[in-house]
């Protein structure tokens, strides 16, 4: 995985461009289930990042991450601001100091700090698997990882984790409230998630490591 | 934005401070005016609610301001209401520094009752502990 500032821009980009794609959705499966905000907070988060972008993608990858996450966090609010900030500047966090734009080999090079990011979240947001939040499709998509699974399964991986969640019943956060009457609306967390995931291992389908 | 120094005109530094953090600016605001009827101005505190953008939500920025607004050196119990409320005073109180959030505690209390229970310990010049958990006792 050859990551240039500018894939870095465009990640940012892209991924901007696929939250404000799927926002009414987010926040209408998040409605279902919480204060339907999520689709708001997200795009809020994202065009933050995406302002800010020539700026991030001109500092090394982990610095870029860790600014990437604070961003979110000073924008997104709600509960999915802090999760998500989290599991960015962990992630910039546990890559090696020194690592560059490029310095990432293969993708399971990433697949070790991912794993510490997510644990950073599930701390924050006191969760685990199962609990029909982001994290169940974080776990799977670290996992495809380590199996050094092609971007595309990774991609579908991620969206049929987001499915999976909605026969769970909510233990976290607002939808917990709802009890057994979260059972049957997709997590907006995960699909946000998933959408993300899915648009940059899209992006690295079309962009092969050379 | 919506964050508050409710200041006093001259609050003890020796007192705990206290934050109020809700999704809503109202019930934040209410209940700061609460606590300030209980205990006058002898505590200090300060109130925030609502996202960046005015909604309903809360925002680490706005929190970190109340923290500030109401800093002491006796420390700073924050009181919240629902979850993104609690992450989000995490995420502000960690960026205090060890230092400074070593001196600050979210407590497991409800809102209105915890804030004002809070205060009124806090004003008779207890300790960061000891208000804490006057205001937990509140939590089953």
């Amino acid at each position: 995985m050859h990551l240039a500032a500018a894939d870095l821009a465009a990640l940012i980009a892209l991924c901007r461009a696929e939250i404000d794609r799927h926002g009414e959705h987010l926040s209408a499966l998040d409605s279902a289930i919480g204060d339907g905000d999520h689709g708001a907070n997200m795009r809020r988060g994202l065009e933050a990042v995406f302002a800010e972008r020539d700026a991030i993608a001109a500092l090394p990858l982990p610095a870029a991450l860790e600014r990437i996450g604070l961003v979110l966090v000073m924008n997104i609010g709600g509960a999915a601001g802090p999760l998500y900030g989290t599991l960015l500047m962990e992630l910039g966090r546990a890559l090696p100091g020194d690592a560059g734009a490029g310095d990432l080999a293969a993708p399971d090079d990433l697949a070790a700090p991912l794993e510490r990011a997510i644990a950073a979240v599930a701390r924050r947001g006191r969760s685990g698997p199962g609990d029909k939040t982001l994290l169940d499709v974080l776990y799977p998509v670290q996992a495809e990882l380590v199996r050094r699974s092609p971007p595309g399964d990774i991609a579908a991986c991620a969206r049929s984790a987001a499915h999976s969640t909605g026969p769970m019943q909510a233990r976290r956060g607002r939808a917990s409230f709802l009890g057994a009457r979260s059972i049957g609306h997709e997590d907006p967390g995960a699909s946000s998630c998933a959408l993300l995931t899915a648009a940059i291992c899209g992006y690295f389908e079309e962009h092969r490591p050379s | 934005m919506n964050a508050r120094a409710d200041q006093p005109s001259a609050p003890s530094p020796a007192n705990v401070g206290i934050v109020i953090v809700s999704h809503s600016p109202l019930v934040a605001k209410g209940a700061a005016d609460m606590v300030r009827q209980m205990v006058g101005d002898c505590v200090p505190l300060a109130w925030t609610g609502g996202n960046v953008e005015g909604g309903l939500g809360t925002h680490v920025a706005g929190i970190a301001a109340a923290i500030e607004a109401a800093w002491s050196e006796a420390g700073v119990a924050i009181f919240v209401d629902l979850g993104g409320a609690e992450t989000n005073s995490e995420m502000a109180v960690e960026r205090l520094g060890p230092a400074r959030a070593a001196r600050v505690a979210i407590c497991n209390a409800p809102l209105v009752e915890g804030a004002v229970v809070a205060a009124a310990e806090a004003s008779g010049g207890s300790s960061l502990a000891k208000v804490v958990a006057t205001a937990e006792e509140l939590s089953p």
